[in-house]
């Protein structure tokens, strides 16, 4: 009997699997045509992304121990470690100006308000959760040290708390200090030592403050 | 001899002129549609992480700054992602026996890198920087949504050009004032395009919307 097809029939004795063969061609047509992301991910390093060839998978190689980056060369002793000789500075060494002392302020609310509190009571979020509390900035102990005792203790880190050079530049680490002093002057301040021609805004400002509701 | 087609094949050949149109019509309007879906660029999609970071609890909660881990957002074209010592800051003292944390411990005591997943892939052919974002009084939350109610973080924009070329094509509707680019709190005041007028002018904002500005 003769099969109803005989074209069909002669090519599947021709070429057996043709239809596989047919799909496949077809499935890598549309593969080299639309999968291909070359452009998005090329082969180059962005911050961060993995590597294979070097053993750590890290593509950001740490700095081999005894160089010096460019422009990173600490040879200003008292800048980078607050201490001349052994003895810690008392004095930040570059003036304090009104900008200082603002960046001082960004940058302690952000890297150590979560354990010493704005106010640098040691009641922060973080010590609430649980954390070790570290010492108020506000007893005699800590009124009488040194400026770059405080400059010490972000760099190298204190107890329980961590070092913080990576995450703070040396720049604002005295900063940071230098606003830790203004915190223990405001802790200790009498309305007396306020100037009297900014008194009345503090005034007005604690009126108003109190005249809003309580949450 | 008798007409080869059917009086009926004009109506059908008209209505198939239309019905070609529309077909297509529809295909190309249900092609953009997918290629502007979350499906397609990935938006609002949680990602998976070897640790399941909250931004919820850490932004939302604990009122961390953004910039006590990604350091870099100020002066760098890539934010950060914090190294593991970061994370021991605090992990060091408190969830010490947290199984969940079990990864970022052993990262620590063997200095291999966590492998957090990018939420954020940019194709290469595309170069943003967060700093002059930032600079100019971006606020974090008009790109990246609001991450201190993102138990796991996602994507928030579409990250498509047409998205990019919104805000460089009108960048009065989204910036704010420079004291307001860290706050997760900020709301738009109703005259925000007055104020951002200013703002353009007062931080120099350019319109900048050459190929070159991102593609280089």
């Amino acid at each position: 009997m003769k099969p109803r097809n005989s074209s069909t029939a002669s090519l599947r004795v021709r070429y057996p699997k043709l239809r596989i063969r047919i799909s496949i061609a077809l499935l890598l047509a549309c593969a080299s045509l639309a999968c291909r992301r070359d452009m998005q991910d090329q082969p180059k390093y962005i911050p961060l992304r993995g590597s294979d060839f070097f053993a750590d998978g890290r593509s950001a190689r740490p700095i081999p121990e005894g160089t010096v980056a460019r422009g990173e060369l600490r040879a200003d002793k008292v800048f980078f470690t607050g201490k001349s000789g052994d003895q810690f500075v008392d004095q930040v060494p570059f003036p304090v100006t009104r900008q200082v002392l603002e960046r001082g302020e960004e940058r302690f609310n952000i890297y150590c308000t979560p354990c010493h509190g704005r106010l640098g009571n040691g009641l922060g979020m973080i010590v609430r959760r649980g954390f070790k509390r570290p010492p108020s900035y506000h007893t005699d102990r800590l009124r009488q040290k040194p400026i770059g005792y405080f400059y010490d203790i972000m760099t190298n880190g204190f107890g329980a708390m961590q070092d913080y050079s990576a995450q703070v530049a040396p720049r604002d680490r005295w900063a940071i200090a230098a606003y830790i002093r203004v915190l223990q002057y405001s802790q200790m301040a009498s309305i007396n030592d306020v100037p009297p021609d900014v008194r009345q805004e503090l005034n007005s400002e604690l009126s108003t403050r109190s005249a809003e509701p309580k949450r | 001899m008798s007409q080869v087609f059917h009086r009926s094949t004009n109506t059908l050949s008209r209505v198939s002129i239309f019905g070609g149109i529309f077909i297509l019509g529809f295909l190309v309007w249900a092609w953009a549609e997918l290629n502007a879906s979350n499906y397609a660029t990935r938006a609002k999609v949680p990602v998976n992480q070897p640790v399941p970071f909250s931004h919820e609890h850490h932004v939302g909660g604990l009122g961390i700054d953004c910039r006590y881990c990604h350091t870099s957002v100020e002066n760098s074209s890539f934010a950060g992602i914090p190294p593991t010592k970061t994370c021991m800051n605090c992990h060091s003292q408190i969830w010490v026996n947290a199984p969940m944390l079990e990864p970022v411990r052993q990262s620590f005591r063997t200095d291999q890198s966590l492998h957090w997943i990018r939420v954020h892939d940019l194709p290469d052919y595309v170069y943003f920087n967060h700093s002059i974002h930032v600079a100019k009084g971006i606020g974090c939350t008009t790109c990246h949504g609001a991450i201190d109610r993102m138990p796991l973080t996602w994507q928030e924009a579409s990250l498509q050009m047409s998205w990019c070329l919104d805000c460089h094509r009108h960048p009065e509707e989204y910036v704010r004032p420079r004291s307001e680019v860290f706050s997760v709190a900020y709301q738009p005041p109703p005259n925000h395009v007055e104020i951002g007028r200013n703002l353009v002018k007062e931080y120099h904002i350019q319109s900048l919307t050459s190929c070159s500005t991102c593609h280089r």
